[in-house]
């Protein structure tokens, strides 16, 4: 009779349990942020030769720690593949799925993600080998390309081929380290990624001098990290803390200045720093939230050419991704 | 209580509640409907969680467009025309393809190495020894790797492709033979396939009968062969060749025309088969080694040559002993396919619970699709090898 019991109760149990939407709580509780990241991917997650990790995904992910536990280095990276990724933030293995992924319609409308915002504006690129001659993606008529599953990079390849009438062959592989490796032993004539990855993989090619990146973008990739639908509260923490970090920059606050700025007159400083104001409290974090993500990881512009931009062996241009007061489309709304 | 006293030897009534009869049934059916009771609430659960969470769920994609392309396909597949629904075939029917030629080549070289490892020949049974201690002891997934990257791999460049005569391209993107093209008349060639196919089976129960009746011989496969190999040549040439061959050529990219034998499923195959093949060939090996060697011994004092013997005696008995533990591989073997995910060929698991469920979201319907899937082919292998065992099995009389 008491197993008998015992089972009863499981069974109310299971009917009982509600969802869990306190993601806030439930990661200050724990005092450590579950980040979904790529392993793979040089400028926006990897882990270097010491174990430590790098990139742009990576530092929003210490951002969001650093405003939400006040210590960046709280952080549990978890590496994804492209594959994987949704089902690991769906599951609640992750809090925050920053992993160079596309916001796309069904992606937000039927997976159960919410995207915070873009992080970086990307676009899909092919690289060839220069042997072949190619100078445009319209001349790969019956080649064969290399590609990561799981990826709107898949969806794409398909379409722009079809579109130009032109015919494919694909490659499909798990991950983005077995499709260049085949690429790279001569199994495919093109290789297919995000303009960004392309960059990056480019120099992990046996000579990266005998590949280049041909002229054409397919497609628009806007990268944004993305939480789980249903967590209103969350969804706000995290998008304000990339919109932090374009504020950031946009006042011109940086990871040296930010001490001496803290008594700044100007009204907008002041409302970011938390001199004025309960902004913070307002999203359910400290005062110096903002403060914290731009002393301990720095503005988006400070994050951009660390990772990706000039600090980095990538060196890719800013472009789309400058702030709007200078040519690009990144734009925050304000806090206040 | 009067019946009670009629028949003398009967316990007194028992209450309905302490009827062991009635009270097993009582417990199966609670437990039925507490089982029920879980499944259900917990279906809810998921459903309700998953459309709070704002996640899709049901099986409407399966009509949906894919919208991805495939490497190898069997039925006629498109990416922007074709459904998830078309691509779960698609991908049904490659691990079926590799599934159902690994276990004929598995089968086919552990019997061979299995009767090797038994051989008198010094170097043959160390051979066979030393390939069965190998393969089986290093993991399947290593062995695939090594056979894709390691081998396919280091084969030439397109463009350095190795030409075998005939039109037979091989190089780092597969394998191109010349592809078969029937022309008018090839019906002819087909149906006397058939009928040859017809005439074996008759010849080989005509000849069993007379054998029983007269105990004469006869030589059912040499004239199995000739039947079914020699009659629709024949007709072939008949008919004047009513077949051209397509062969593969070389373009700017890829070699177009002719049959392509993609890399992926050739490492697949040859992995599957070489180490399914060492473990099949340990059990052959068992199986001889159990029957008694009385069994020989009374063959050959009756005069059997040693391959009659073999083939008469030993075999037949060997393969009750055999036939189980075969079922276990051929089963590992299906199982063992959706490995393929590591060296991108398009089995199911790759385009169903890859792919498809990344575009979808929908984790649970595909992954319960898919093991639905598994269990079916897996079921369906055993009991037809059951159905099999039970042929082979010892009649007693």
């Amino acid at each position: 009779m008491k197993r008998l019991t015992a089972l009863v109760a499981f069974a109310l149990l299971l009917v009982a349990q509600g969802a869990s939407a306190q993601t806030l709580k439930a990661v200050k509780d724990r005092g450590m942020l579950n980040c979904g990241s790529n392993g793979t991917l040089a400028g926006f997650g990897l882990p270097d030769a010491q174990g430590n990790w790098t990139g742009l995904d990576v530092d929003f992910c210490r951002a969001v720690a650093a405003a939400v536990l006040g210590d960046a280095k709280k952080v549990k990276f978890v590496p994804l593949t492209a594959k994987d990724r949704f089902t690991a933030l769906q599951s609640g293995e992750v809090d925050v799925l920053a992993r160079n992924t596309t916001w796309s319609s069904s992606r937000d409308t039927s997976l159960g993600l919410n995207f915070v915002g873009v992080n970086y504006y990307d676009g899909q690129g092919f690289m060839v080998r220069k042997a072949l001659k190619v100078n445009s993606a319209l001349e790969l008529n019956g080649a064969s390309v290399c590609v990561q599953q799981g990826t709107t990079t898949e969806l794409n390849l398909a379409d722009y081929f079809r579109a130009h009438n032109m015919q494919l062959k694909t490659v499909t592989f798990a991950t983005a380290n077995e499709a260049l490796k085949a690429y790279d032993a001569g199994r495919c004539d093109s290789y297919t990624t995000d303009a960004s990855g392309l960059a990056a993989e480019r120099l992990r090619v046996a000579n990266p001098d005998d590949h280049i990146v041909l002229p054409e973008i397919i497609s628009k990739e806007p990268l944004a990290p993305a939480v789980r639908h249903g967590d209103d509260q969350w969804f706000d923490v995290v998008k304000w803390t990339l919109f932090a970090m374009l504020n950031g920059e946009e006042l011109g606050l940086t990871q040296k200045n930010i001490d001496q700025q803290m008594g700044s007159t100007n009204p907008e400083i002041k409302r970011f720093v938390g001199t004025e104001g309960n902004y913070g409290e307002q999203l359910g974090l400290s005062k110096d939230w903002a403060v914290q993500i731009i002393k301990q990881v720095g503005n988006y512009g400070e994050v951009f050419e660390r990772n990706v931009g000039q600090g980095s062996p990538l060196k890719i241009a800013r472009g789309l991704n400058r702030l709007w007061t200078q040519g690009g489309i990144q734009y925050a709304p304000p806090i206040r | 209580m009067s019946s009670e006293q009629v028949t003398g030897t009967r316990p007194p009534r028992v209450p309905l509640y302490n009827d062991p009869r009635v009270r097993s049934v009582i417990y199966q059916l609670a437990l039925a409907a507490i089982i029920a009771f879980l499944v259900y609430s917990a279906t809810n659960n998921a459903i309700e969680h998953l459309r709070r969470a704002n996640i899709a769920s049901g099986f409407g994609f399966w009509n949906q467009t894919a919208g991805f392309d495939i490497s190898q396909s069997l039925i006629p597949y498109s990416s922007t025309l074709s459904t998830y629904g078309t691509a779960f075939w698609v991908g049904l029917l490659n691990t079926l393809l590799v599934a159902v030629l690994g276990i004929v080549l598995a089968t086919i070289l552990g019997f061979v190495v299995g009767i090797s490892r038994l051989s008198k020949n010094w170097l043959v049974a160390r051979v066979a020894g030393g390939y069965v201690e190998t393969i089986r002891n290093i993991p399947l997934l290593l062995q695939l790797l090594f056979w894709y990257n390691g081998v396919l791999k280091a084969l030439p460049d397109l463009r350095d492709s190795y030409v075998v005569a005939g039109g037979i391209y091989i190089n780092n993107r597969g394998f191109y033979v010349p592809e078969p093209v029937a022309r008018p008349g090839f019906g002819w060639v087909e149906l006397a396939f058939v009928v040859g196919i017809v005439a074996a089976i008759a010849y080989s129960v005509w000849a069993r009968r007379r054998q029983m009746r007269t105990g004469q011989q006869a030589p059912v496969l040499w004239v199995s062969l000739a039947l079914v190999i020699v009659l629709p040549v024949a007709v072939l040439v008949l008919a004047g060749m009513p077949i051209h061959f397509e062969s593969p050529q070389a373009g700017r990219f890829n070699i177009s025309g002719g049959l392509e034998v993609v890399p992926e499923f050739a490492a697949l195959l040859f992995g599957l088969t070489i180490y399914t093949a060492a473990f099949i060939a340990e059990v052959v090996r068992a199986g001889i080694l159990a029957v008694s060697h009385g069994q020989v011994e009374a063959a050959y004092s009756l005069g059997v040559k040693p391959g009659p013997t073999l083939r008469l005696i030993v075999v037949p008995q060997a393969m009750r002993v055999i036939i189980p533990p075969l079922t276990s591989q051929y089963l590992n073997l299906i199982k063992n396919s959706s490995l393929a995910v590591a060296i991108g060929y398009p089995d199911l698991v790759q385009i169903f619970t890859g792919t498809v469920l990344n575009q979808t979201g929908q984790a649970m319907e595909v992954v319960a699709i898919t093991m639905a899937v598994y269990l079916t082919i897996s079921l369906v292998t055993s009991g037809l090898m059951n159905i099999y065992n039970r042929r082979m099995a010892l009649v007693e009389r």
